[in-house]
């Protein structure tokens, strides 16, 4: 374990020895033939809000998926809050993992609990937390995301805006230090996006915890980011602070993909 | 021929007690063809393969050897091996084993239907492998599989009258035994066969109205 460094950080986790949170070192991930992440290397501090941006097929989502150890690289070294998720023993994994959440495209919501259960199940079974204290906590965080009233509805019963919401207060309950977010509004219909992104926005601004997040909607990109990374190829072609990728990028390539998309 | 009502009133008392001893296998064959179906289902995806494939091929053998020749088995070569149990018991045993190696490819079913999504979310929020399985994909795949179980009942229920072949006084065997002191067939046949169909058709009923719920 690297020692603590980061004053930054919760006392008991920290980051790496220079203060990163996140650290991608030579990671290569192929499906098949196909290699979607070529001795990637990138890191993020604690605090920061980074989002990836490029084109489909780039590796962005894959690169969120291997942080959750949904999927495993096939070279390199991941490390997240001082912990080694590859490669590592499932026991380490597992720690690391408790430090990271996730919303993703389609919510995942599970469908047999009510909304309430959705985000208490995880506080009190992994957690240990009572059942009392995890209730209180997701009523909390049902405030927060202005759905204080569907507690007791089940998901199916809520848009897809409010189960994203609700997905996004779930995956808060387990107190992360790190929160991935997979193209949180590509599902949704148009009026809903707003409302979603408003409350990222918040969450952003209100917490210090770290986000990762893969978008199509740049505006959105633009307010939260303090790093943009530009991916093509499975590598990071450019990375800046938003003011300068989004209107003076060096490589053509991002101008192409930013006119394309913007 | 004719139609004898008195020698079906006779057959009451046997009809009763075979009734009983038909709805008894039913039910305990059935809870457990649905727990061992279980077991098997979750070994299919056990991580070694130490136990998916003895256990891939028992039920693939169990399933396709008849229930009857496993009645048989069960019933008069185990007790050469000093396992011996009475025929109502071998009967329920041989039956709730059988029907479990299709429940576990209806289990196995339910559970592959379960979006990837959900397995994910549980792996994204640490759930623990028993909490995944029994909080979060069970509780999906048994509500899309329940139709499909409770057809399994009902065709459990029209093989139990295979139990007469070892001698256990379900409903075939009483009108058998019936027949065999008053040589009269057609009454006590006819009853029973009256019964299978006032149980088995509204189970089938039940069945449909539950899948037509399932689906909305």
């Amino acid at each position: 374990m690297p020692a603590d460094t980061a004053p930054d950080t919760a006392p008991e986790t920290g980051g790496t020895p220079n203060g990163e949170l996140i650290r991608f070192d030579n990671v290569t991930k192929r499906f098949g033939d196909n290699t979607v992440l070529d001795d990637l290397c990138f890191s993020v501090k604690p605090g920061k809000h980074v989002t990836l941006i490029g084109p489909s097929g780039s590796g962005k989502t894959t690169i969120l998926r291997l942080l959750m150890t949904l999927e495993s690289p096939e070279e390199g070294t991941i490390t997240v809050a001082g912990r080694t998720l590859f490669p590592a023993a499932e026991k380490e994994r597992r720690e690391a993992r408790k430090k990271i959440g996730m919303a993703f495209q389609q919510f995942n919501l599970f469908p047999n609990m009510t909304v309430l259960r959705n985000i208490t199940e995880a506080p009190v079974r992994v957690l240990g937390l009572s059942k009392e204290e995890a209730e209180a906590r997701a009523r909390e965080l049902l405030e927060l995301v202005g759905l204080s009233e569907k507690a007791d509805a089940k998901p199916g019963q809520l848009s897809g805006g409010q189960q994203q919401r609700v997905a996004i207060a779930r995956a808060l309950a387990m107190r992360p230090q790190v929160l991935l977010l997979d193209e949180v509004t590509s599902a949704l219909d148009p009026e809903l996006v707003a409302g979603v992104l408003d409350l990222l926005r918040d969450i952003a601004r209100t917490t210090d915890i770290t986000m990762v997040c893969v978008t199509h909607e740049m505006s959105f990109a633009r307010d939260i980011s303090d790093e943009v990374l530009m991916f093509d190829g499975g590598k990071v072609i450019e990375s800046g602070p938003p003011e300068k990728i989004f209107s003076d990028p060096e490589q053509a390539r991002t101008r192409e993909f930013l006119g394309a998309v913007l | 021929m004719t139609w004898d009502w008195s020698a079906v009133w006779d057959f009451m008392p046997r009809f009763w007690e075979g009734l009983l001893v038909t709805l008894q296998v039913l039910v305990l064959g059935s809870l457990l063809s649905f727990s061992l179906g279980l077991v098997w289902a979750l070994a299919f995806r056990a991580p070694s393969r130490l136990v998916r494939w003895p256990v891939n091929a028992f039920t693939e053998f169990v399933r396709s050897t008849p229930l009857l020749v496993q009645l048989f088995f069960l019933y008069f070569v185990l007790p050469e091996w000093g396992i011996r149990f009475s025929a109502l018991v071998t009967g329920t045993i041989a039956i709730g084993l059988h029907y479990s190696t299709y429940t576990a490819q209806v289990y196995r079913a339910g559970i592959d239907a379960v979006p990837k999504g959900q397995w994910e979310a549980a792996t994204a929020l640490s759930l623990p492998a028993h909490r995944t399985w029994f909080a979060v994909i069970l509780p999906q795949a048994v509500r899309r599989i329940t139709p499909a179980l409770g057809n399994y009942v009902i065709a459990m229920l029209k093989d139990t009258p295979l139990l007469a072949a070892i001698g256990v006084l379900e409903l075939l065997q009483q009108s058998r035994l019936e027949s065999a002191s008053t040589f009269q067939y057609t009454e006590p046949l006819t009853v029973i066969g009256i019964a299978f169909i006032l149980i088995a058709y509204p189970a089938s009923l039940l069945v449909r109205a539950l899948e037509r719920r399932l689906a909305r």
